[in-house]
């Protein structure tokens, strides 16, 4: 960890309530963490441990029932209040960007297009990252005039990655980025992230099912029926360190 | 650069078949609508024409016959009535008028016309001033006669057919036994003029024994003159009805606006057709792509975004398919023209189907809103969704 970065994600007792029929059921109860700049967090968990609705939660897709949450010292959610979405999506482009399991490549674009599309929508001031450079990043230049359907399942995620880059996120939010891929595919997405983690010193959120994933992460956070279970797991996470050379 | 018109151009793309379908309907019913619009136009002008055609503008008859052929056809040509030739030149005393041509209908059984005998008609006209009012009758063969006082006749096209004549040829009177030279034959004007026998007037009265008879007087009135004053003047010569063919006129274009309000119920049906259609494929693609759209809104489209980008793709189909339909209207003018010819009982000369600049944009301008008000819900809806649908989708 970097204790002396700035906090630029604080979460505190944050609480998601379903009703399933007439019965509730707290996927996130009562959640506080810390997430500083430049941090790797990994959180991991069985199904139905609630760290999806958690990071939905963290990446401001969803309103928590309860809790606070802050982003670089605002508050984002205080008092159980709900936002409109579009306030949300003003505060979610300023600051994140999402990679998901599916890739949601829009099948009639080409690559190119398909990283810039965001840029169709909004384009974050003065901040922005040129497409073509986070491709050639990502190993892709030579993809850029495919379209995503002649590309196989790793590079689509690439794509994706490259999607969430161009607005140049804050934090990046990745709920199982290797779902859909196999064991080799999934190390090189593991790669690309841990590169972004330490070369372009973004923060990044992942949650995954996949322990070799996880323990490319400064820090695992493991969740049990919605809370942070105690930290028996935090030994197999890789130490904080410098600069590392690429692959 | 890639914008939201782009991504929704392309969005199209992705089902080409149902997006050339969903075209191929819009294109459809903005041919009928164009054709429709076009047609109520060009009808209107056709009947205008011909009413104008006729050559005068005001007939007046010996009263109580008002219509000659009505008469002719349901009194077997005795109840026909008569005015004296001298009302003409009253009738010219009056600044209004331009030309006058007197004229007497003469009609006779014939045993032999149809299975059970029919009535035969014969028009007594005035070759001095008759032709000169009817400039627009042309000739297929032959000339008018010249001589008021001659045996001869001129035939309009469609009874030249019936009656199985040419120039040259005799055309018997039944029941006078008098023989008639064919001097002309009528080509088609699409008038009644195609039905009548034209007979030199002072013959005809001879022949009918109507020496100085009239049964009407067409007036040709000067333009600039006040029709309906004119036509309270004429009221006051003794024992005669005035015909304006103002009034005729206005009486066929009620029924044409009455057909009017048909045509334009059917366009709206083909309207909404189309409406539903585009509606049913947008949202259909809409429902197919939730989780799409969710991304895009992670991705920081707002709710107007992709409002706008649904819209646009509406917008688009309607605009592919409105070119069409009017590309077919245009172009199929003539074959529609065709078949609404064999479809209506009596249809005026001059092109049926009349589209112009002015009802092109208006056919735009329609599909066009089509493809907004169609585009509003399933918008609607896409602005709706909200990005964790698409992940939630995925399940934890």
């Amino acid at each position: 960890m970097k204790p002396r970065s700035p906090i630029v994600l604080e979460a505190r007792d944050l609480t998601k309530v379903y009703t399933r029929g007439s019965e509730q059921v707290a996927a996130v109860d009562g959640v506080s963490l810390q997430v500083r700049r430049g941090e790797f967090v990994a959180f991991v968990g069985p199904s139905g441990s609630g760290k999806t609705t958690l990071i939905n939660l963290l990446g401001c897709l969803d309103n928590p029932t309860s809790g606070t949450l802050a982003l670089g010292g605002r508050i984002v959610f205080g008092d159980g209040k709900n936002i409109s979405e579009t306030r949300l999506t003003r505060i979610r482009r300023q600051t994140f960007g999402y990679i998901f399991q599916k890739f949601y490549l829009v099948p009639t674009l080409t690559v190119i297009e398909n990283v810039m599309l965001p840029f169709a929508f909004y384009r974050k001031e003065g901040s922005v990252r040129d497409p073509l450079e986070v491709l050639r990043f990502l190993g892709l230049e030579k993809r850029i005039n495919h379209r995503p359907g002649e590309l196989s399942g790793g590079e689509m995620q690439r794509v994706a990655i490259a999607r969430a880059l161009v607005n140049n996120p804050d934090i990046i939010l990745a709920d199982e980025p290797t779902g859909n891929l196999d064991s080799a595919r999934s190390r090189e997405i593991g790669q690309i992230l841990r590169d972004l983690n330490e070369e372009d010193g973004r923060t990044i959120l992942l949650v995954t099912h996949n322990p070799n994933l996880a323990c490319i992460a400064q820090r695992v956070v493991e969740l049990r029926d919605g809370k942070i279970a105690p930290p028996a797991r935090r030994a197999r996470a890789r130490p904080a360190q410098g600069k590392k050379p690429k692959k | 650069m890639i914008s939201i018109y782009q991504v929704a151009y392309k969005n199209l793309l992705r089902k080409k078949t149902r997006s050339a379908l969903t075209v191929i309907g819009i294109a459809l019913s903005a041919w009928v609508l164009v054709s429709l619009l076009g047609f109520n136009r060009g009808y209107e002008n056709a009947l205008n024409k011909d009413i104008d055609n006729m050559g005068f503008q005001v007939l007046v008859a010996a009263k109580g016959c008002p219509y000659e052929a009505a008469t002719l056809m349901l009194k077997g040509g005795t109840g026909l009535r008569y005015m004296k030739q001298s009302v003409v030149g009253e009738i010219l005393k009056h600044p209004e008028v331009e030309k006058v041509t007197p004229m007497l209908m003469a009609a006779v059984f014939d045993p032999n016309k149809g299975e059970e005998g029919g009535i035969s008609g014969y028009l007594g006209v005035d070759p001095a001033t008759f032709p000169a009012m009817k400039s627009f009758l042309k000739f297929k063969q032959g000339r008018w006669f010249t001589d008021t006082d001659a045996r001869e006749a001129v035939i309009g096209y469609e009874a030249a057919e019936l009656e199985q004549r040419e120039v040259g040829d005799t055309l018997l009177i039944p029941e006078k036994n008098v023989e008639l030279k064919v001097v002309g034959i009528l080509s088609r004007s699409g008038t009644q003029d195609d039905g009548t026998i034209f007979v030199p007037l002072a013959a005809l009265q001879k022949i009918f024994d109507k020496k100085g008879e009239l049964t009407g007087v067409g007036i040709k009135v000067d333009k600039r003159a006040n029709m309906a004053a004119l036509e309270q003047k004429l009221y006051d010569l003794p024992d005669v009805q005035v015909v304006s063919l103002a009034q005729v006129k206005q009486t066929i274009m009620s029924l044409v606006s009455t057909a009017k309000v048909m045509v334009l119920s059917i366009a709206l049906i083909a309207i909404l057709i189309a409406m539903v259609g585009v509606i049913n494929t947008i949202l259909m693609s809409v429902y197919e792509r939730f989780q799409e759209i969710g991304i895009l809104k992670s991705m920081g489209a707002m709710p107007r975004d992709v409002f706008r980008m649904i819209w646009v793709e509406t917008v688009i189909l309607c605009l592919l398919g409105g070119g069409l339909g009017i590309g077919l209207g245009l172009g199929l003018s003539k074959l529609t023209d065709v078949l609404i010819r064999r479809l209506l009982p009596y249809t005026p000369t001059g092109g049926l189907i009349q589209i112009n600049g002015r009802l092109t944009l208006l056919t735009v301008a329609a599909i066009v809103v089509i493809g907004l008000v169609s585009g509003l819900y399933p918008a609607w809806r896409a602005s709706r969704v909200r990005p964790l649908e698409s992940i939630r989708a995925e399940g934890e």
